[in-house]
C-alpha cells in the first residue's frame, strides 16, 4: 500500500501547487476557488481570520478532505483525491491545531509510530522480534533518538504523552511528524495556547527544521509577529477566498488584509 | 436471623470444613473464567481499535467452531480444516471491513453497534444454512486435545481436573501472552494502539484504518476460533453457545472495555464468583443462580468503579 514517493524536486521549484480548489460542506463554502503554490525549501504561512478556511486547506492537502473542484499537484503528480495514509507515504506530514497524539503511548512510542511507514519487516518477524524486524527496530530507534535529542525531550521519552503539559505535547507532535522525514510539513497553529517562552522555543525549532533538514513547511498561525519572523511567503484567506499572496512585508501593508482582520463591512 | 446465618456464616463454615470441595469449585471457576476471558478478549480487541462494541463476537465463536467441524465432516483432515477455518476468519474480517465498517465510517457508535446486530443474524442464518442447526461434536481427539481427567489427592480429599480444561487454560494463557507481545512490541501492534488512541493522528502518520480493522477483526476471529474449540470440547458445538457472549458483558464491566489484563482478570473473577455462588449460595435460592450471579457481581463493581478494574480513568478537564 505504498504510494510512489515521486521524483525529487529541486530547491526553489514548486513542490506543491493548489489550483482552483473549492470545498463546501452542504451549503457552507469552506474554500472557494483558491490557488497557490509552495516551493521547495521555503516556509509558507497561511493566515486569515477565524473561519477563513485555513485548516480546511491543510485537510485538503493531506487528504482528510476531498475538494469538489480543483487540482492538487505534489512533486509533479496531479490528483484530485488522495487518502491520508497515501499522502503520508507520499511525504506529507502534519500536526493538528488541538494536538492529536496517541495519549496512552510514551513519547518514544509516539515518535516510533511516526516511523511506522518507513518500516517494512514481515509480520512473522515482528512477532518473533528477530532477524530483519530486530535490525529494523534498532535502526529506526536510532533515528527516533536523534529527533528526541534535536527537540530536547530526552528526559520525558518514557512518559505517556497524556501526562505532559500542553507545550511539550505540541513539541512531541512536531517530533512525530519529523520522524516521517517528510518532504512537506504542515503545521496547524503550532504555537496556539503557548506562552512567550514556549513560542520562542517552537519558532527556533521550526527554523532549525527548515535549516538542518531542508524541510518545506506550510504553517497556519495567528500570531502575526511569529508569521512575519518565520515565513518566506504568506497566503491570506478570508471566508474561503484568497485575498492576498505575497511576502510578509507586503501582506502587512495590503488594504484587503487589514480590512479582513479589522472587520470592515463588505 | 437464620437467613442471615445462612448467607453470611454457613457457606464459609462449609468452605472451611471441606477444603477439597472448595479447591474443586475454585478450579472449575478458574476454567470457566479463562473461557469467559477469551470471549471478552475478542470484544476488547475490536473495541480498542474501532470503538465498536461487537455484538457478533458470540456468534463468531459458533461460526468458527461450526466451520471447523463442518469442514472435517466433509472429509478435510483435521489440521488442514483448522488452517482453512483460520483462512475463513480472515475472509470474514476482510468482508466485514469492506461491507460493514467502511460504508459506516464516521457514523455514531450506536449505528455501528446496530450493524453488528445485523451481522449476528446474518452469521446465524449463514451458519444454519450451510451447516444445519443440529448440535455437533467438536473434533477434539483429531486435534490431539487430551481427554480424561487427573484425580489429585489434596486437602484430605480428591480434586478432579479434566485434561481438556488444563489444555484450555494453557492455550488461553499462551494466546493472551502472544497478543500482549504483539500489541506492545511490534510495529503493527503500535499502529493498533495508535488507532485506538486517535484516528486522525493515526491517519496523519500513514496508518491505514482499513488495514488495521482487518487485522483486529481477524485477531478477534482467531480468538473466537480458540474459544469455540475449547468450549465445544467441553459440551458440544451448537447455536446455544452464542449465549455465552452475554457472559462477556459482566466481564467487560468488571475489567474495563479497553484493557486486555482487565478482560483476563475480570473473566477469572466472574468465573470463580459464579461457581462459588452456585455451589455455596445456590441452594438458598433454589439453584440456577449461575444464570444471573455474574451480573450481580458486575453491578456491585459498577457501584464502586464505573470505569472497571483496569479501564482508563475518566478524567474530565473543566
Amino acid at each position: 500500500m505504498r504510494a510512489p514517493s515521486g521524483p525529487e524536486v529541486a530547491v526553489g521549484e514548486v513542490l506543491l501547487s493548489v489550483e482552483n480548489v473549492s470545498l463546501s460542506f452542504g451549503g457552507v463554502k469552506a474554500v472557494s476557488d483558491v490557488s497557490f503554490d509552495i516551493r521547495k525549501g521555503e516556509i509558507r504561512a497561511i493566515i486569515g481570520p477565524n473561519g477563513a478556511g485555513k485548516t480546511s486547506m491543510l485537510n485538503i492537502i493531506n487528504g482528510f478532505y476531498h475538494p469538489q473542484q480543483g487540482r492538487i499537484t505534489f512533486k509533479g503528480q496531479t490528483r484530485s483525491e488522495m487518502k491520508p495514509h497515501e499522502a503520508a507515504y507520499g511525504g506529507i506530514a502534519r500536526t493538528f491545531q488541538n494536538v492529536a497524539l496517541f495519549r496512552g503511548m510514551t513519547v518514544l512510542d509516539n515518535i516510533m509510530a511516526g516511523r511506522s511507514l518507513k518500516m517494512s519487516a514481515g509480520f512473522v518477524w515482528q512477532l518473533l522480534r528477530f532477524g530483519p524486524a530486530m535490525r529494523e527496530e534498532v535502526e529506526h530507534r536510532l533515528r527516533a533518538e536523534e529527533i528526541i535529542d534535536f527537540l530536547k525531550i530526552q528526559e520525558i521519552r518514557r512518559v505517556p504523552v497524556g501526562r505532559l503539559p500542553y507545550g511539550l505535547q505540541k513539541r512531541v507532535e512536531l517530533g512525530r511528524a519529523l520522524a516521517m522525514e517528510p518532504d512537506l510539513l504542515l503545521l496547524d497553529e503550532p504555537m496556539a495556547g503557548m506562552n512567550i517562552e514556549e513560542k520562542e522555543d517552537m519558532s527556533r525549532f521550526i527554523l532549525d527544521v527548515n535549516d538542518h533538514y531542508g524541510t518545506t513547511i506550510a504553517l497556519i498561525e495567528h500570531d502575526m509577529g511569529v508569521v512575519m519572523d518565520l515565513s518566506d511567503r504568506v497566503v491570506v484567506l478570508d471566508h474561503g477566498v484568497k485575498i492576498a499572496d505575497s511576502t510578509p512585508g507586503d501582506v502587512r501593508k495590503d488594504q484587503a488584509v487589514i480590512d479582513a482582520y479589522l472587520g470592515v463591512a463588505h | 436471623m437464620h437467613l442471615l446465618y445462612q448467607i453470611f456464616i454457613d457457606p464459609f463454615v462449609q468452605m472451611g470444613s471441606a477444603p477439597d470441595l472448595l479447591a474443586q469449585t475454585l478450579w472449575e471457576g478458574l476454567v470457566a473464567g479463562v473461557l469467559y476471558s477469551l470471549i471478552a478478549l475478542g470484544f476488547v480487541l475490536i473495541f480498542k481499535a474501532s470503538g465498536v462494541f461487537n455484538f457478533a463476537q458470540g456468534i463468531m465463536v459458533v461460526f468458527a467452531a461450526l466451520t471447523l467441524v463442518g469442514l472435517y465432516a466433509h472429509g478435510v483432515p483435521a489440521f488442514l480444516a483448522l488452517g482453512l477455518t483460520i483462512a475463513v476468519m480472515l475472509a470474514l474480517a476482510i468482508t466485514i471491513e469492506r461491507f460493514v465498517l467502511r460504508p459506516l465510517v464516521n457514523q455514531a457508535e450506536i449505528i455501528l453497534f446496530m450493524a453488528t446486530f445485523g451481522l449476528t443474524y446474518i452469521l446465524i442464518g449463514a451458519g444454519e444454512l450451510i451447516f444445519g442447526g443440529d448440535p455437533k461434536v467438536m473434533i477434539s481427539d483429531q486435534l490431539l486435545l487430551p481427554n480424561g481427567a487427573y484425580r489429585i489427592q489434596m486437602l484430605g480429599g480428591f480434586v478432579q481436573m479434566q485434561k481438556i480444561d488444563i489444555a484450555a487454560a494453557i492455550i488461553a494463557s499462551l494466546m493472551v501472552v502472544g497478543l500482549g507481545v504483539f500489541f506492545q512490541k511490534t510495529r503493527i501492534g503500535r499502529a493498533l494502539r495508535a488507532v485506538a488512541d486517535s484516528h486522525r493522528a493515526a491517519l496523519s502518520v500513514g496508518i491505514s484504518l482499513e488495514y488495521i480493522w482487518v487485522v483486529v477483526w481477524f485477531a478477534a476471529g482467531v480468538v473466537a476460533l480458540a474459544t469455540g474449540i475449547m468450549w465445544g470440547a467441553r459440551s458440544n458445538v451448537s447455536f446455544a453457545l452464542e449465549i455465552i457472549s452475554l457472559k462477556a458483558l459482566p466481564v467487560l464491566i468488571l475489567g474495563g472495555f479497553t484493557s486486555i489484563p482487565g478482560a483476563i482478570i475480570g473473566g477469572i473473577i466472574i468465573g470463580i464468583g459464579e461457581k462459588l455462588g452456585e455451589f455455596y449460595w445456590g441452594p438458598l435460592f433454589g439453584s440456577g443462580i449461575e444464570e444471573w450471579f455474574a451480573y450481580v457481581i458486575a453491578l456491585i463493581f459498577l457501584l464502586f468503579r464505573p470505569q472497571g478494574l483496569f479501564g482508563e480513568r475518566i478524567i474530565e478537564r473543566i
